[in-house]
């Protein structure tokens, strides 16, 4: 347990020390590259900020990013278990997953003026869903045929068999596909506070020390990002455990 | 339609029937014949093994009796009611024993009684269910996962939950036909003493004529698709037969009857000859 906790954490020092280095024996200046021993007087200026911030980044990423879940699974659902769905939703589906999202941003800033958190959230959605849709649906339309068979042949409605078999069968499937979209959905908030600004969240913490040359303060919201990702993503990992911790054969 | 002409006899006597059973499947490449004049007729409480040639259609046969399918043509009758849907009364078992992973082996046995009784009580289904583990020798794998057991354990898991809920049609499609030879015959026994105990009409389709004589009260061969019924055999052999009764001259004649007719099935002379 200690080895599991200590490991990570030496890496990161060592990637700490690295960096320093890199930029001392560079010489770099500040606004050329910030370098860690920076970091903590920028993180304790602005402390209230990254807070308030943080909070405002993580909570409309967790909403885009469940909305996304909600959605995906859906979509799953209807290419899963209907050929002709899948057929016709598939190249909407790589279509719209194509294209680059940042273009996205000032169409929506655009059709819901002033709407700041609902953009954000729907962003964090938009950028996430697709994984999902994919895993569960490929999941559904991959089951064999005999696992279905084993109840219909008892009469079980086709919600029964999703519920009892289908839906659980394709967890560790859905399970990696939501490791994949919590980093995406995070990567969809940031895009909107930091291209169309409003002063919430991270990335507008981000774009104010742009503006105002503070560079440690650029560098120190990286690495806040950076930790609110590790932890969605272990959030995650906890999640998975509970609810498909039978597909880990690690441990037998 | 008119009525049924089955008299209250033939619906004792033929537990399981199919008459005169026609389908195509529909492909992209047009339409495919599987089945075209299978007839078969299964006592109550017999079994009834099925062979034929890889591709006939013997797995398009089990779907008809389980309800899963309806054939193009012909009928199926069920304990004289003829067949149109599923019925909570069928068990069934395949090659693959599809056991789900995220459930210990007693709640993956427990799984078709959660349909068929859903008001029956807990202790009661878990004692059904140990009481058929006991049965096939998987005492103390109860709580175990599918994954942590062999090939041949999970297929006894799998049997298990074939007749969990007491189906009066058994339907088992090629259930050993992935295990090795050993293993195979230690669960063509545990097969034999699961029917002594219980009382189920089976349909047992394998591509092993030693499992099918074994195992069946008679052996149904199909011709080569699209399957029809080409040849039946009574198997005249005791019930409670041991391996030993397969290597009786008895039994050899029997096989080798069967051979040939799998040759002709597979559209080759007795001699091996195409
Ligand atoms: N759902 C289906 N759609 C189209 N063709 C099928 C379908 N199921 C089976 N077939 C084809 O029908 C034939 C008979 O299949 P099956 O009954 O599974 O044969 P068997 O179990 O005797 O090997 C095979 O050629 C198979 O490819
Ligand atoms: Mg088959």
């Amino acid at each position: 347990m200690l080895r599991k906790i200590s490991t990570p954490v030496i890496a990161i020092l060592i990637f700490l020390a690295l960096w320093e280095l890199l930029v001392w024996a560079n010489g770099w200046p500040n606004y050329k590259m910030a370098s860690p021993s920076d970091l903590p007087s920028a993180f304790w200026k602005y402390k209230e900020l990254f807070f308030v911030m943080g909070w405002q980044t993580l909570w409309r990423t967790i909403v885009g990013l469940f909305l996304a879940v909600i959605v995906g699974t859906l979509i799953g659902m209807i290419i899963g278990f209907s050929k002709l769905a899948r057929d016709a939703l598939y190249p909407l589906l790589i279509g719209f997953n194509a294209i680059p999202k940042a273009t996205l941003v000032p169409v929506i800033s655009l059709i819901f003026i002033g709407q700041h958190d609902f953009n954000t959230i729907l962003m964090a959605f938009m950028i996430s869903f697709f994984p999902i849709a994919v895993s569960v649906g490929i999941g559904l339309s991959t089951l064999e045929p005999e696992y279905r068979d084993i109840l219909r042949a008892l009469g079980a409605s086709r919600f029964t068999i999703f519920r009892k078999i289908a839906l659980p069968k394709t967890l560790p499937e859905f399970f990696g596909a939501l490791k994949v979209s919590a980093t995406l959905a995070f990567i969809g908030t940031n895009l909107v506070e930091i291209v169309s600004p409003h002063g919430r969240g991270l990335g507008a913490l981000f774009k104010s020390g742009e503006t105002n040359g503070n560079y440690p303060l650029m560098f120190a919201v990286l690495i806040a990002l950076a930790f609110l990702g590790i932890i969605l993503y272990y959030a995650v990992i906890f999640l998975e455990r509970v609810f498909a911790g039978w597909a880990d054969r690690e441990g037998s | 339609m008119a009525a049924p002409s089955l008299t209250k006899g033939d619906t004792i006597e033929n537990l399981i029937e199919i008459k005169g059973a026609r389908h195509a499947y529909q492909t992209a490449s047009g339409p495919l014949p599987v089945l075209d004049g299978l007839d078969i007729a299964v006592p109550a409480g017999t079994f009834a093994a099925v062979v034929g040639p890889s591709g006939c259609g013997k797995s398009t046969l089990t779907k008809l009796v389980a309800g899963l399918m309806k054939p193009d043509e012909g009928e199926v009758w069920l304990h004289g009611e003829r067949v149109t849907g599923p019925r909570k009364t069928v068990g069934m078992a395949f090659q693959n024993p599809v056991l789900l992973e995220w459930r210990t082996i007693l709640d993956n046995v427990i799984l078709p009684l959660e349909i068929v009784a859903p008001r029956m009580p807990t202790k009661d289904r878990v004692a059904r269910a140990m009481e058929l583990l006991d049965m096939v020798g998987l005492t103390g794998f109860e709580s175990k996962r599918p994954s942590e057991l062999s090939g041949g354990m999970r297929q006894r898991a799998s049997l298990c939950r074939s007749i969990v809920h007491k189906p009066d049609v058994l339907i088992l499609d090629e259930p050993f036909g992935a295990l090795d030879a050993f293993t195979r015959e230690d669960l063509w026994q545990t097969m034999r003493d699961l029917r002594a105990a219980e009382p189920f009409t089976a349909v047992l389709i394998t591509h092993d004529l030693r499992e099918s004589v074994f195992l069946g009260d008679q052996v149904i061969v199909l011709s080569g698709r699209p399957a029809r019924t080409q040849y039946v055999m009574d198997v005249d052999l005791p019930a409670d037969r041991t391996l030993d009764a397969l290597f009786t001259p008895k039994a050899a004649d029997m096989l080798h009857i069967l051979r040939d007719q799998i040759k002709i099935a597979q559209g080759r002379d007795v001699e091996g000859h195409v």
